[in-house]
């Protein structure tokens, strides 16, 4: 099989595209580097839309935290608290072990145009089950970091926006949520690549590879485990998180780069 | 453990649980608490040592060991932990195995790489064929020690670099300028001041090694996890104790246990770092 047939086969194996049977003998240089990659679309998966969702919800949390009424703050530290306190892989195998002790049910949603049957097994699935956690578990670790950043907005920036007369909604959404936010963005970036190389844990804690898709991490130790070689498939996903790292690097220095752009020619 | 325990069949209630929570495998489990905590004790050191050689390579003034430095501390940023650990298991397991091949057997003539084999001879073999189940156990536990300290250790090297480089420049040359050699400036103004700008860094390094603790389980040790996931799963009636499905019991234990151990550590170090900051010219300093 040539390189770019291998490519045909595999490159979409982990979303279940392509060749049923993964490379069992002879594997080739080209094969591990393919059906890697192709398991890279997992990690892409998890590390993008949890993030995406965490954004939100670590802001309300980070506000909750804030705030001085106690039936506010209280569960926002106790959701910190867990989160942070414990480690992700438990986590992982917690949350599992409750999804299957769920009853099988159906729900069906109507969006309008189109009606979905939402079921309960689809918690025991990598796709949603282990989604979830990570995203409450990013959402927890962002809430502390913005809340950091919530206490260090300046006091005069606030009185100023008192004393020209903004609603506190204009003013949350004028001065302290852009301050916070720049505040915070060094530290964000650094979650996010943490996030990141979080998700190859997904499929080493109890969620099923089901019909052998799984992520990166997935296919590299399915590799090293039929070649008994390690040198091969553990520098080709090293590399594949190195370069994707530096596209998140990058693009958190555009994102700062706008977020400070009327500091522009200041030191930044 | 007690005597009533000679026959669980019978027993219910309280004295069912006292024989379930002593038994053999019951108190293998409490061990493998020990195993997390030794590991934890055990690969700090290490962790700080490389860690310090590799901020005192990176700030070298000899070119290629600047680089070396550089490319340790840079690594951990791009890559997962996890990868670096299950790479490292396997890694240096053969590396041992193959310079033993090479001592020990010169004449062996067969490739070690014979396909997908990694062939070498008997007597090479780490540990060797006929040692002891607790040989094999200490040797895992000990390439997972090396594997934590060296991704740690880059960790802890990036925290050192920065606390190094935040003691104030004109301290320094204040020490220059009472004729101190770069030696003496070293261990007289920069060491000791390092440790206050350090140490939120390095609490937060202890804080993801100990939330690392649990990978122990992926690479073959038997530590929490792994009894967890032993003795919570459903046993029938064939065994002494039989109980359904308790791996989320056994695994809400970890979790409180976690918890705890991250709670303790925070509030040591929030005092560590109250006694490190005396008499610091910084803002949690007190003169």
């Amino acid at each position: 099989m040539s390189c770019a047939e291998t490519f045909a086969a595999y490159a979409l194996r982990a979303v279940g595209i392509g060749e049923r049977l993964l490379p069992r003998a002879d594997i080739t240089f080209c094969e591990q580097a393919i059906l890697i990659g192709s398991g890279m679309i997992w990690n892409i998966y998890f590390a993008v839309l949890a993030l995406a969702l965490g954004f939100f919800l670590a802001v309300g949390v980070a506000l909750a935290r804030a705030s001085d009424r106690w039936v506010f703050r209280a569960p926002a530290q106790a959701f910190i608290f867990v989160f942070r306190g414990s480690p992700l892989f438990i986590q992982f195998f917690i949350a599992y072990e409750t999804f299957v002790l769920i009853p099988k049910a159906g729900f069906d949603i109507s969006l309008g145009f189109i009606d979905i049957t939402a079921e309960t097994r689809w918690l025991t699935k990598a796709w949603l089950g282990a989604l979830i956690v990570l995203f409450l578990n990013t959402s927890a670790y962002t809430a502390q970091i913005f809340h950091g950043a919530l206490m260090a907005v300046p006091k005069g920036d606030v009185e100023a926006a008192d004393a020209i007369g903004m609603s506190p909604r204009t003013r949350f959404r004028r001065v302290v949520f852009p301050t916070m936010l720049r505040l915070a963005w060094a530290s964000y970036t650094n979650e996010a690549i943490f996030l990141f190389h979080a998700t190859t844990l997904v499929f080493f804690s109890s969620f099923p590879a089901w019909r052998q898709k799984g992520d990166a991490l997935y296919y590299a130790n399915y590799f090293a485990d039929k070649t008994f070689n390690p040198f091969v498939p553990y520098p080709i996903i090293a590399a594949y998180f190195v370069l994707f790292t530096l596209l998140l690097t990058l693009a958190s220095g555009l994102v700062n780069r706008r977020l400070n752009r009327h500091l522009r020619g200041q030191r930044q | 453990m007690f005597d009533y325990c000679a026959e669980p069949g019978v027993l219910s209630g309280l004295t069912w649980w006292s024989c379930y929570l002593t038994t053999g495998k019951q108190f293998d489990f409490y061990l493998s608490f020990g195993t997390v905590l030794l590991l934890l004790g055990l690969t700090m050191p290490f962790i700080l040592l490389l860690g310090f050689s590799g901020a005192l390579a990176r700030r070298s003034r000899f070119l290629p060991l600047r680089w070396l430095g550089l490319t340790y501390t840079s690594m951990v940023r791009g890559i997962p932990d996890i990868i670096f650990f299950m790479f490292a298991l396997i890694a240096l397991d053969q590396g041992i195995e193959y310079l033993r091949h090479i001592v020990l057997c010169p004449d062996w003539t067969e490739p070690i790489r014979q396909g997908s084999d990694f062939r070498v001879c008997p007597a090479a073999k780490m540990p060797l064929g006929n040692s002891p189940q607790w040989v094999h156990e200490v040797y895992g536990f000990f390439l997972a020690m090396i594997g934590f300290a060296v991704v740690f250790g880059a960790f802890a090297a990036n925290t050192i670099y920065g606390a190094m480089a935040a003691v104030p420049g004109a301290q320094l040359e204040t020490g220059a300028a009472f004729g101190m050699s770069r030696r003496q400036v070293f261990r007289r103004i920069l060491l000791p001041q390092m440790w206050v700008y350090a140490l939120p860094g390095l609490s937060n390094l202890w804080m993801i090694l100990v939330k690392a603790t649990p990978l122990l389980f992926l690479l073959g040790v038997e530590d929490i996890v792994y009894w967890a996931r032993e003795l919570g799963g459903a046993k029938t009636a064939r065994y002494e104790y039989p109980h359904g499905d308790w791996r989320l019991g056994y695994f809400l234990v970890l979790l409180v246990f976690y918890l705890l151990l991250t709670w303790i550590s925070e509030r040591a170090f929030a005092r560590l770092t109250r006694r490190v900051s005396r008499g610091q010219m910084s803002a949690g300093g007190t003169v």
